[in-house]
């Protein structure tokens, strides 16, 4: 991974989500309410518009919903990783979120696969949840 | 039943380009400027007497292009007393066509202009990729989405999936395209196009090839809106806006609820039929945003002109080219004509030249009704307006 990567700008919805990814979990916000999760974090649930959230740490596993092999990179940050795998991970709790899948074969990446996220450092603040298939 | 105040559009113009770029030597304002100016003419009018004005522009983001209407405004030398900078991307257009009726009907202005101009071509300024990494772009951007190619990708992928549909199918919507606008001498790529050079040309994001791409290039449009009763004092035939409709569901495509279906166009597309009292088959001509050739699939679908899932036959054996039994994209479209990053206003302009019968070798023969659709940001947002031959 090139150096310039484009990293997060932290707000007060993400922090929790961003620290708890730098401490290795995966956290994201469980309704008290209508005790479902979202993804990303917001003030309300964006199902029931409740502001009774707390983070929760979930399984890290789901599966493939859908992706796209990257042939051209999104700008010169990404040279490097060309041809790399962009997916809408579905986990097993609900939401869908973008991530990385990491792989040396991008080609058997598809559609339904199962994934497990690993946790890929990225600076003194930051630490990405990537997947790998399993 | 007929009304005095019923919106019409009396008004258009675009701008020349030569292998996409401007061919007159003016800013992206200027270029705005001229276009509206000729507008506003060839319908009698002059800009003193437009008193709407509706805008989606870019310039020098975050400069002023942010104040879109205060600063076309300002260089117009006109002081709106309507005024609407609706922005959801390419679709913004139709959803000021929209906005334009209801002021129309209300009696809120009498002469409303609707104005986009765009020269990143010749800036070569086209990369979204930089999304900057705030808010919800902060889930995205760090993992080298390509945008916006990446989302339309993913949508590609999940049809394909769910519903068979092939990189053929896809191809063939691009063919299609490149016929008409073989038609078209002001289109910018017009030399001819097979299945086999979209499937084998440069994948860009899979299943995506360089040639279910949209084309970058500068473009310029201006469309004017009045009343009924005002048109008739004017110097061109009125074409009657019958039906529009909007809706937007997600910025960031993780948040788009399915994937393989266009829940915007869908509801967009009923709203407006609805209000013209129309179906798909009431439809003599279809202008629908080609940002992709997935995004036409999903958009046909998603209007009811086939079922969902069935785009890829419906598109098969060249349906929408010319000589086909479905007119589509009749200028040659983003993919064939032009696309200044936003491309909706162009499907208008085509729709209601279609209308006024003034589009030569290309001229669909009876065309009474048509619909435009307009897609923006990354299957975020849809616009749908009817427009019918007075």
């Amino acid at each position: 991974m090139s150096t310039e990567q484009p990293l997060p700008v932290i707000d007060h919805d993400s922090a929790p989500y961003w620290q708890a990814a730098h401490e290795g979990r995966l956290d994201i916000p469980l309704c008290g309410d209508c005790g479902k999760h979202h993804f990303y974090p917001r003030a309300i649930c964006p199902h029931c518009h409740s502001d009774n959230l707390n983070f929760d740490t979930v399984s890290g596993r789901g599966e493939v919903h859908t992706f796209t092999i990257a042939r051209r990179p999104a700008g010169p940050a990404f040279a490097d990783d060309v041809p790399y795998v962009v997916a809408l991970i579905e986990l097993e709790e609900g939401p869908r979120m973008m991530s990385r899948i990491q792989t040396d074969d991008p080609e058997k990446v598809h559609i339904g696969a199962k994934v497990e996220v690993t946790f890929v450092k990225a600076s003194d603040e930051i630490t990405f949840p990537y997947f790998t298939m399993t | 039943m007929k009304n005095g105040r019923d919106p019409v559009i009396v008004g258009l113009a675009d701008a020349p380009i030569e292998g996409g770029k401007f061919v007159t030597k003016a800013s992206v304002l200027g270029h705005a400027a001229l276009v509206a100016k000729a507008a506003v003419e060839e319908a009698g009018l002059t800009l003193d007497d437009v008193d709407g004005l509706l805008t989606a522009g870019m310039w020098g983001v975050p400069g002023p292009g942010q104040l879109a209407t205060v600063t076309l405004g300002e260089y117009l030398g006109i002081m709106p007393t309507y005024v609407d900078g609706t922005n959801i991307g390419g679709s913004a257009f139709e959803a000021h066509v929209a906005h334009a009726a209801m002021a129309l009907r209300e009696g809120y202005c009498e002469v409303a202009l609707i104005v986009y101009s765009s020269d990143q071509k010749s800036l070569r300024s086209r990369n979204l990729g930089g999304r900057p990494s705030v808010l919800s772009m902060q889930h995205e951007t760090p993992y080298g989405m390509p945008t916006p190619v990446g989302g339309y990708a993913m949508a590609a992928q999940r049809h394909m999936h769910e519903y068979g549909t092939t990189s053929e199918n896809l191809a063939e919507i691009a063919v299609a395209t490149r016929k008409w606008a073989q038609l078209n001498p002001a289109a910018t790529r017009r030399d001819p196009l097979t299945v086999d050079d979209v499937m084998s040309s440069t994948m860009i994001s899979e299943p995506l090839h360089l040639l279910d791409c949209c084309l970058v290039t500068d473009g310029a449009g201006a469309i004017v809106m009045t009343t009924a009763e005002r048109a008739k004092d004017l110097r061109t035939k009125p074409v009657a806006v019958k039906g529009y409709g909007e809706a937007h569901t997600h910025w960031a495509i993780a948040e788009m609820p399915d994937l393989a279906r266009l829940l915007p166009a869908q509801k967009a597309g009923e709203t407006a039929m609805k209000m013209a009292g129309v179906s798909p088959s009431d439809i003599d001509v279809v202008e629908v945003y080609d940002s992709f050739t997935i995004t036409v699939l999903l958009t046909l679908e998603a209007l009811g002109f086939c079922k969902i899932g069935e785009g890829g036959d419906f598109v098969s054996g060249q349906r929408t080219a010319p000589g086909g039994a479905f007119p589509m994209n009749t200028n040659g479209g983003g993919l064939s004509a032009l696309h200044p990053g936003m491309y909706g206003i162009f499907l208008l302009i085509e729709a209601t030249r279609q209308l006024r019968g003034v589009c030569g070798d290309r001229q669909v023969a009876g065309a009474e009704t048509a619909l435009v659709h307009g897609t923006g940001g990354t299957l975020s947002s849809g616009a749908t307006v009817i427009l019918q031959k007075d």
